[in-house]
């Protein structure tokens, strides 16, 4: 089995982000950047099944400025074999994501593609699905187990209600949540060899494929503040104050 | 052209969220032509009729829907898609696992977790875990839109009259199976739409904690929520938990109880309309965003919390 893990580069979970003055968009000077956080599930499943003799090749692909790239090393230095970097100076929306993925997918022909199930600048949480639309293959979003059955594979999925099993067969695309393992550190020693692991380097505005924007940003704005409120002695002040004060017991 | 929104449902009732979707739905001013695909579900075709801002119902009844598989529901709404603007459906998983598929075969790009609808092609939402809402406006000719539910009221479900037009079912990709549900079932109110809900996180250190948070749930009649670390840390199943990635929550109140206040978690619950905080470090982040703020160990405090509440004549239920 050959795997593709899509992997983007974003602000750092943990950096509280600051909006421009002029609403054009988030501060990024200067500000720590990371991986994906579901996007590093999404490395650790390939990389266990590889382990397990049931992966042969596992392919990082990262899409952005040069600086993406740190994503994909990263991977690399966690076990994944070779990268491809996708050149793109601008933001892409999804559905271009999608399309270039797509390309890849038809170049690589990966049995399954592995995602973050969201990324936590945008929120969109479509790729994935939208990958698996235009391939004609079938999903399993927000994965918190997976269980590879000869050809296919058993998906448990977090939903509203709990948890949805569902039957996937191969070619297949699975989205991750940030429960379905605890992505490993890079040792010293793998860092310095993915150093030498080869990533391609393709642009994006080479595939002719349309990967213009449809959604226009208008503006970007801080959400209304909420201020912090009084603090209380003891919980009888606290019943007291929810009681009579809030109005809400 | 007129509005197309996919109705969430268990083949025997609506569910609520269809019901806010509905009201974002009316704030374009369009006609609400409603979908309802499921297997044996005539009788939530029959309740989307009775609610009055929806015009016309869609009702397709076949095996082929009775579980929601994003593969096989896609094709059935990509084949009625042609007459209309809009396409929308809720910003919860049901919404989010099928809404991408369509809007990618469609060539559109989706708008995902509206909260506020401007025009019937500007929308506000959230980015960053809510940190921070971006304006959009989207030049496709159709559009596709998840909105999240708790930030729209929900419709009114009686009065209204609406047809109910029969659709055939289209074939099926055979590609995927559906195996099992897991549902958590509880006597408490739905997480969602509670009008209370009390969280507690890592501080709680067990599974066995959560019981004092239990007892204070039963007695406020609220819903029990979870940050992502206690989930993780298994003290609670994923359908509690609250936040980036998981529920988006607007009671009247939120008490959040050994919980420091990540950025993730404040994305699920900061909208709420009066926000308790129980948490004995002093420091921690979620006191600056609660309007009241009690520094104490958890364990002391819970139990006199329910004793407090066990003394007064009345609770709002």
């Amino acid at each position: 089995m050959k795997i593709l893990v899509a992997v983007k580069r974003v602000i750092d979970y943990n950096v509280q982000i600051r909006v421009k003055e002029d609403g054009s968009g988030v501060n990024t000077d200067n500000v720590k950047m990371s991986t994906n956080p579901p996007d590093d599930n999404a490395i650790e499943e390939a990389v266990k099944l590889k382990e397990s003799g049931k992966a042969k090749e596992i392919i990082a692909v990262t899409i952005g400025e040069d600086k993406a790239q740190e994503t994909v090393r990263k991977a690399l230095a966690v076990g994944v074999d070779r990268g491809i970097h996708v050149k793109s100076d601008n933001y892409i929306e999804p559905l271009g994501v999608a399309k270039i993925l797509k390309k890849i997918v038809e170049k690589e022909k990966p049995d399954l593609v592995f995602l973050g199930k969201q990324a936590i600048d945008d929120d969109c949480n479509q790729t994935g699905q939208m990958l698996a639309a235009i391939l004609g293959w079938p999903q399993g979003t927000f994965a918190s187990k997976i269980e590879h059955k000869d050809k296919v594979f058993e998906v448990t999925r977090e939903v509203d209600e709990g948890l949805e099993t569902v039957e996937i067969n191969l070619p297949a695309i699975i989205t991750c949540d940030l429960r379905l393992n605890e992505p490993r550190f890079a040792s010293l020693p793998n860092i310095m060899k993915a150093k030498k692991k080869p990533i391609e380097q393709l642009n994006a505005k080479d595939f002719g494929i349309d990967i213009s924007n449809r959604i226009q940003q208008i503006k970007v704005e801080e959400p209304p503040k909420r201020k912090g409120g009084v603090k209380v002695a003891n919980v009888a002040e606290l019943v007291s104050k929810l009681k009579n004060e809030a109005k809400v017991i | 052209m007129s509005i197309l929104l996919i109705a969430e449902h268990n083949n025997s009732n609506l569910k609520v969220f269809t019901l806010n979707a509905i009201t974002a739905a009316s704030k374009i001013n369009k006609e609400i032509h409603i979908l309802v695909a499921g297997n044996k579900c005539e009788n939530v075709a029959k309740e989307l009729s009775l609610i009055p801002l929806v015009k016309k119902v869609l009702y397709c009844d076949s095996p082929n829907y009775e579980n929601f598989l994003a593969e096989n529901l896609t094709p059935l709404i990509i084949k009625l898609s042609e007459p209309y603007s809009h396409i929308i459906a809720s910003a919860n998983t049901f919404g989010k696992n099928f809404m991408p598929r369509v809007a990618a075969l469609l060539d559109i790009s989706q708008i995902s977790d509206v909260i506020k609808i401007n025009s019937d092609e500007e929308f506000l939402r959230p980015i960053y875990a809510g940190n921070a809402f971006v304006t959009v406006k989207s030049n496709d000719k159709k559009k596709c839109i998840t909105v999240r539910p708790t930030s729209f009221d929900p419709a009114p479900t009686t009065g209204g009259s609406a047809s109910i037009e029969k659709i055939e079912a289209v074939n099926i990709p055979n590609i995927s199976k559906f195996i099992k549900r897991e549902e958590t079932k509880s006597e408490r109110p739905e997480l969602g739409t509670a009008r209370v809900v009390v969280s507690g996180g890592r501080g709680m250190q067990s599974s066995e904690n959560f019981k004092l948070i239990n007892s204070i749930a039963d007695k406020l009649n609220a819903a029990v929520g979870a940050s992502r670390a206690a989930v993780d840390a298994g003290y609670i199943g994923n359908d509690h938990q609250v936040g980036q990635t998981g529920k988006v929550v607007v009671p009247d109140l939120y008490i959040a109880v050994g919980i420091s206040g990540a950025i993730q978690h404040l994305a699920g619950m900061k909208e709420s309309k009066v926000i308790v905080a129980i948490n004995k470090d002093g420091e921690a982040p979620i006191f600056s965003i609660a309007d009241y703020g009690l520094e104490a160990d958890l364990f002391e405090a819970l139990p006199q919390f329910l004793e407090e509440l066990n003394k007064l004549n009345t609770i709002q239920k």
